[in-house]
């Protein structure tokens, strides 16, 4: 006699939780429930059983149960701040929260960010103490600079290591893509893990000097197929531009102070060239996924499509996304089978973002349109062609610029867990993986085109195409020896990435050939093998002592210096277990973590950097001699030596909880130390084929103090408020740069617009990478600054380079993120807002077009200017000027949301309902003048302004 | 999988092995030791071979030209970029980009022509089966390549005095260079030059862009005429001998002096000893010619005019003092006269139109037809390195300055073969020369070709207050400088990163 058992898991306000994990552990027997928080197991013989529920952020519930045929029952889970018992995946492998070792958080579905989400990374925007999120700007699917505690590195990469379902990503970028991240559907993903510390990263060594962040997906359901559709729907509108003069304003500027040749160039035209180039962009994203059981099998099918325009007129993505997983389980529960797939097809139109500084500095008093020869667009002329030193009309900058990407994507992998028959403890896992995309990028632009007049228009296509290829294999041994617990996993893992890239003749809009490449691809491939090993013991439930050992070959180095090897070492006091709290009335959880470990990194440098090459040359660098023009090769700069950068980290912890678990956090001190860092220096001229050179030297440290708090204010069941709480201090300091360390040294490190390659921020040793190094101003006794006059910091008696100094950086010394969600019965309302401190930020617009020279141009033109220059009225650029370096501290309203869950809609149908609202980017509050504070670079120059987004969205569940 | 799997190699890349595995991959390879100092990389014209500035200034001549004439009276830039403004007033610091650029592309060139010189020595030749005419060719190539690096440490010698000194025997790697003294880089830039004069060709012998002998004594009759400067003691009778030589040895005038500066200097040109190659399709970058004739015309003396319709950077033009060593200003009476503008006064630095423009560089050829450009904006017109004229006048100054050798009416009929073409007639013939006569007229006749801060140097008039110029000293009437600004500093970077550097005094 078999008998069943179904029934509904919910929440405290009653509402079903989706993907709940229900376990008859004795059985062996689980499933997890459908989109409406139901749950069924089949093939249960009558008798008294004892259920197991849990959910991410719930405190797991045993209920015992008594099978009787079809038997039903409801659980209803409590929230648990804490989770301590949830189960977080870790590299290679999973563990219990309260058994974590390593500075680790999770983030689950239900704390992304709503709204239009479009790139996974934004879902968990200032949710993370230590982890900062910025994008790009608007665009469309656009990349984010992610940064865990600051970034280890200078010339290495400073990204983390991103796994999605056990495939580590490249990290390369694809062609034609706006960021490889906005290839995965935001809506298939389940949690993300961030890897912060040593003893948490070092598993994945070499790659893991930034942290890691591991993103799981969702998976199948329990039973009968459950369809849930998610529709999202936007209005993205410029939420500030630059403020620049107005057309009046501009007038009387140039009527006051100009000649009359540059009062007879002003027009009658009242043009607002910033609202030309922007629009109100309308986004939809639709997802509809199926999840259940076929046949004993939890599948999960999905599919999304994506359609975002862009508030720059004619930017637009179209994406059409499918996930598949399936999870079998084979041999009487010993062969686990997780198979995902997931695919993406992307088809962009990318506006000509040149057009935005265009827009700022183009005559208002100008018309857009005009008769003439180039597209009947208004520009500047110099004789019958463009003036060269004119920014171009920026309407014409997008109409008559046709730039297409296409960009394809797989990433899919089987893993393969088998629990040993005659030792279950033992599991053998096999990961096999892959991860290939394929960009392709036309440009056409029409030979009347004034941007490109001189060439006669432009034809240009791009083409790459990447392999990522990864297996691993690992064994995993865990036991309970009366009071001790040892968990071993030992492992193999081999990754080989390969990107071809295409060069294609550009062509005039003639037809004409313009340059013709030397070679037809390149390939750029790298491979890792690597060793790795953890054991994990635990004594009493209390002490906690977890090992992990790495060891990585890349082809990026000599045979010498090939292998790299990365250890750590972490120890945990559940200090909450001892006799003496274990029945504190006011504690929940007490835990202290001590870990060290080395991580390595040689991402961001070139694949063959070590050897000893020669280049071709490319047909435009060819030299005459004779009547002949030679081809030739060029020795490259090259250092055999080249090795593993290595970083150090120590890392102290506290994770806490008050109250039943009500109050809870954790508060991490780290220390950083990275040595033989891979960085671009200058070598003693005459070394070497180059004065710089990528080779390891130096060192930089990052000192930083996380905590997080997160507070249930009230937990009732209609009324429910959650607070959360996160702050990083950070500081990033380079304590050498040299092979003979010298505290004078410094090395460029970002340029401004403006000027020929002027050079604003440095390395330098004890300084923040990339602190700017300015001229001191001197100001009047109005507190406004005096063209040219700055301060005589040595003085010598004259101003030169010898009187810059370092003044601030864009490093923001203090993060914070705060989120908080009140729901009352159906209703919830929700919040995120974040803020910077000590960040600074270099206000180029200004330096660049708020002179005289810029709006009475010599070049026989007018431009507009940022209101700055009424303030500062200089006559000549003054780009080193730490006058333009501002205090860009901020604090901002990523997101508010109301959504009200209609539940049910009928007594007799499944149709379920839940309707919500979101604005994403509300308001910023910061004394920084120009289009926003937020700025990873520190320049603000042609930021594509981040739009206020208005989101409508329906949730349905059949 | 085994250890080789991981001995990846680039798909296009070679070694030196397959580059010089062949005669004509040596005559490529020399083909990148003349590139070396006409474009800034092999790449085109947005890559450079130096970091830490603009590919578009990374080339030798820009940096060259920006170094010998803005901080003198013969030239200022209007452009803000950072370390303009400190060379055009006599400012600079040990930091400066552009003479960093110098002293890089310098040394970076020489680096290139010793990884030449140690991929073709008779043993390497031996080992790769490369005998006979195609070794002497070689031979020959070795030759060409030693005059470039003498040519290179020339200018450091020139400029900084004191730079580091690396040979073929200096092997790649992490080893910092020992500084040379500039009088022992004096030593060795003549023993270079005099050593290879048995290889190279004879004068207007080897191909256009190459260099013989004519251009090795024209580069010794340079470097005798300062050898007091560089090593403290004269040398003006080797100037004469030398001088004399290429005189001697078939070069003529060309017949319009502003055909040496156009498209037309390529051909019939009997007045060339050496070129840099430029060419607006093939060897792109905006340095070179393409910076001497967009950074001199602004958009109202129509670009299209100088060949480059779609250039005009209104950069660099004269101080006043430029124009006044002309009878006139618009080339009447002397036909170098080559100004534009009505102002010669420079009251604003950041003003193009305070002072003359100079049209002496122009994209066309003799017609005035647009020469060869990608975009408009790129020169084909080579660089006159080293031009018959300079000899005639060296010959000139080291008679009057009284070396032996020469007489002071071949020195006068010399100058007056200048005259004359520059007169059209015999007009401006002179019938006596003195000392400080070839000051100026080596600046009449040789201005924004990369002399003057050399000549003003010898002259004693580069530093102190004896000769003045606007801004001079950063003050707009001019005012002394030290003389320890004779020779520019070790750039810091370099200080920095090689211990066994000394920075010049006074910085």
């Amino acid at each position: 006699q078999t008998g069943t058992l179904s029934g509904k898991v919910l929440d405290e306000t009653g509402q079903g939780l989706p993907g709940a994990s229900v376990q008859i552990k004795s059985l062996n027997k689980s499933t997890s429930t459908d989109p409406d928080g139901n749950f069924r197991i089949t093939g249960l013989a009558n008798g008294a059983v004892t259920i197991t529920v849990s959910y991410i952020g719930y405190t797991p519930f045993d209920q015992a149960v008594t099978i009787s045929g079809n038997t039903t029952t409801n659980i209803n889970l409590k929230p648990d701040a804490q989770n301590l018992n949830e189960v977080v995946v870790i590299g290679y492998g999973t563990a219990e929260k309260k058994n974590l070792t390593g500075s680790i958080t999770t983030v689950g579905a239900k704390d992304f960010q709503k709204g239009t989400v479009t790139t996974p990374e934004q879902l968990i925007q200032g949710k993370v103490a230590g982890v900062n999120i910025v994008n790009n700007g608007g665009t469309p699917g656009g990349g984010s600079v992610i940064r865990i505690r600051g970034g280890a590195s200078l010339n290495a990469s400073n990204d983390p290591l991103i796994v999605i379902d056990g495939v580590p990503l490249s990290g390369n970028s694809i062609g034609n893509a706006a960021n490889p991240l906005a290839l995965i559907n935001p809506n298939d993903i389940e949690t993300f893990t961030v890897l912060k510390d040593a003893n948490a990263t070092a598993i994945y060594g070499s790659r893991a000097s930034n942290g890691v962040i591991l993103i799981t997906t969702k998976k199948g359901g329990s039973g009968a197929p459950e369809i849930n559709f998610v529709t999202n729907n936007s209005i993205a509108t410029v939420a500030k531009k630059v403020d620049v003069l107005s057309p009046a304003q501009f007038r009387e500027y140039v009527n006051a102070n100009g000649n009359d040749t540059q009062k007879a160039l002003l027009g009658a035209s009242n043009t607002d060239w910033q609202d030309e180039i922007y629009q109100n962009a309308f986004t939809t994203d639709n997802n509809l996924s199926i999840a259940g059981k076929f046949q004993g099998v939890p599948y999960r099918v999905s599919g999304g499509y994506l359609d975002q325009q862009g508030t720059l007129i004619t930017d637009r993505l179209k994406r059409a996304t499918g996930a598949i997983t399936i999870s079998p389980t084979l041999f009487d529960n010993h062969l686990k089978v997780d198979l995902n797939l997931k695919g993406s097809l992307t088809n962009s139109h990318f506006a000509n973002s040149g057009a935005i500084a265009a827009a700022i500095q183009f005559d208002p008093t100008q018309p857009v349109y005009a008769d003439n020869q180039f597209g009947n667009y208004f520009e500047w002329t110099q004789g019958a062609v463009p003036n060269p030193n004119a920014p171009r009309n920026p309407v014409s900058l997008i109409r008559l610029n046709n730039n297409n990407g296409k960009t394809e994507r797989s990433i899919g992998n089987i893993r393969l867990d088998y629990s040993f028959h005659f030792l279950p403890e033992l599991h053998a896992n096999l990961n096999l993986g892959y991860d290939v995309s394929k960009g392709y990028g036309r440009i056409s632009i029409p030979t009347f085109a004034a941007q490109s007049f001189a060439t006669e228009g432009s034809r240009s296509q791009s083409l790459s195409e990447e392999t990522n290829k990864i297996a691993e294999f690992y064994l995993n041994y865990a036991k309970n020896v009366g009071i001790s617990r040892i968990d071993a996993t030992a492992g193999y893992g081999y990754y080989d990435n390969a990107t071809t890239g295409y060069n294609f003749p550009s062509y005039r809009a003639t037809g004409a050939v313009q340059t013709t490449p030397v070679f037809p691809f390149g390939v750029e491939q790298n491979k890792l093998l690597s060793y790795y090993g953890r054991l994990v013991y635990t004594l009493n439930d209390k002490y906690i002592l977890s090992g992990t050992m790495r060891a990585d070959a890349s082809s990026k180095f000599s045979q010498d210096n090939r292998w790299g090897y990365f250890p750590s070492v972490g120890l945990t006091w559940r200090v909450i277990g001892e006799n003496f709290l274990k029945d504190s009335k006011v504690l929940s959880d007490l835990k202290l973590r001590l870990s060290y470990g080395q991580t390595g990194n040689k991402d961001g440098i070139g694949n063959y950097d070590y050897l000893a090459k020669y280049y071709a040359n490319s047909n435009t660098g060819q030299y005459q001699l004779g009547n002949v023009f030679y081809n030739y090769y060029t020795p490259a700069a090259y250092d055999p030596d080249l090795r593993w950068e290595s970083t150090t980290t120590y890392n102290a912890g506290i994770d806490y909880g008050f109250a039943g678990g009500r109050i809870s956090g954790s508060v991490d001190a780290y220390y950083k130390e990275t040595k033989d860092l891979l960085s671009t220096i200058n070598i003693p001229v005459g070394t070497n084929f180059s004065n710089l050179l990528t080779t390891n030297v130096g060192n930089m440290e990052v000192k930083g103090i996380e905590a997080n708090i997160n507070f249930a204010a009230i937990q009732s069941e209609n009324l429910n408020w959650d607070f959360g709480f996160n702050l990083a201090y950070n500081k990033r300091k380079v304590t050498n740069l040299t092979l003979n360390p010298d505290p004078g040294s410094k090395i460029g490190a970002g340029n401004i617009a403006g000027g020929t390659g002027t050079t604003l921020k440095y390395n330098a040793v004890n300084q923040v990478p990339g602190a700017f190094f300015v001229y001191q101003q001197v100001y009047d006794s109005n507190g406004l600054p005096l063209e040219g006059v700055y301060a005589d910091r040595n003085e010598d008696g004259v101003i030169n380079t010898s009187d810059q100094y370092f003044y601030q950086s864009p490093d923001p010394r203090l993060t914070l993120g705060f989120n908080t969600a009140l729901s009352y019965k159906k209703w919830t309302v929700s919040t995120v807002l974040r803020a910077n401190f000590g960040n600074y930020v270099y206000d180029n617009v200004s330096s660049n077009l708020g002179i005289r020279s810029n709006v009475l141009s010599p070049s026989g033109i007018l431009n507009n200017t940022g209101s700055d220059f009424l303030n500062t009225g200089f006559t000549q650029v003054q780009y080193l000027s730490d006058y333009y370096i501002k205090n860009a501290s901020f604090l901002k309203m990523d997101n508010v949301g109301l959504s009200y869950n209609v539940g049910k809609l009928s007594a007799n149908r499944n149709t379920t309902l839940r309707i919500s609202a979101n604005v994403q980017n509300v308001f910023v509050i910061s004394d920084y003048e120009g289009l926003d504070p937020e700025l990873p670079s520190g320049i603000d120059y042609n930021l594509y302004p981040r739009p206020r987004t208005y989101t409508l969205g329906l949730n349905v569940g059949f | 999988c085994k250890k080789e799997d991981f001995n990846l190699t680039p798909t296009n890349d070679v070694t030196s092995k397959e580059v010089y595995n062949t005669p004509e991959g040596y005559k490529n390879g020399l083909a990148k030791l003349y590139a070396g100092y006409a474009l800034t990389s092999a790449q085109g014209s947005d890559a450079s071979d130096i970091g830490g500035l603009d590919a578009g200034f990374a080339d030798f001549l820009r940096l060259y030209w920006t170094a010998q004439e803005l901080p003198t009276d013969e030239a200022i830039c209007s452009w803000g970029d950072v370390g303009i403004p400190e060379l055009d007033n006599s400012t600079w610091a040990a930091d400066n980009v552009f003479l960093r650029g110098l002293y890089s592309r310098s040394v970076i060139h020489i680096t290139f022509i010793n990884e030449f010189l140690r991929e073709s020595t008779p043993e390497k030749l031996a080992e790769r089966g490369i005998t006979g005419q195609q070794a002497t060719d070689i031979q020959r190539y070795r030759a060409e390549g030693r005059f470039l690096r003498a040519f290179q440490y020339w200018v450091l010698m020139d400029n900084f005095g004191n730079p580091p000194f690396v040979t073929e025997a200096d092997a790649i790697g992490k080893t910092p260079p020992k500084q040379i003294t500039r009088p022992e880089l004096f030593k060795f830039v003549e023993s270079e030059l005099l050593a290879i004069e048995a290889d190279l060709a004879e004068p207007r012998a080897n191909e256009y862009g190459r260099a013989d002998k004519g251009a090795a004594w024209a580069l010794l009759a340079r470097v005798y005429l300062n050898a007091e400067v560089y090593a403290g003691t004269p040398k003006f009778t080797e100037a004469i001998t030398y001088s004399s030589k290429v005189i001697n040895a078939g070069y003529a005038l060309k017949a319009e002096y502003k055909d040496l500066f156009n498209y037309a200097n390529e051909t019939n040109n009997p007045e060339l000893i050496l070129s840099i190659n430029y060419d607006g399709l093939r060897g792109t970058n905006f340095g070179g010619t393409t910076y001497l004739i967009n950074a001199a015309v602004n958009p109202a003396m129509d670009p299209a005019s100088f060949g480059v319709p779609n250039g005009g950077w209104a950069g660099n033009r004269s101080r006043q003092n430029l124009p006044a060593l002309f009878p006139d200003t618009k080339g009447t009476a002397d036909k170098r006269a080559m100004f534009f503008g009505t102002k010669a006064t420079v009251d604003e630095i950041g003003t193009f139109t305070d002072g003359l423009a100079v049209t002496k560089f122009r994209n066309v050829d003799a017609q005035g037809k647009a020469a060869p450009s990608l975009n408009g904006t790129f020169s084909s017109v080579d660089f006159p390195l080293f031009r018959l004229a300079e000899q005639y006048l060296i010959y000139g100054e080291a008679v009057a300055r009284g070396g032996n050798g020469g007489t002071t009416a071949q020195a006068i009929t010399y100058v007056n073969a200048l005259r004359t073409r520059a007169y059209g007639n015999t007009s401006g013939n002179v019938n006596s020369i003195s000392t400080n006569f070839f000051i100026d007229e080596r600046a009449r006749e040789l201005y924004w070709e990369g002399h003057r801060r050399t000549d003003l140097v010898r002259y004693g008039r580069f530093t102190g207050g004896n000769y003045l110029w606007p801004y001079k000293g950063g003050d707009k009437s001019g005012k002394a400088i030290a003389e320890t600004r004779n020779i520019y500093p070790i750039p810091t970077a370099d200080l920095i990163a090689n211990p066994n550097l000394v920075q010049n005094p006074g910085y």
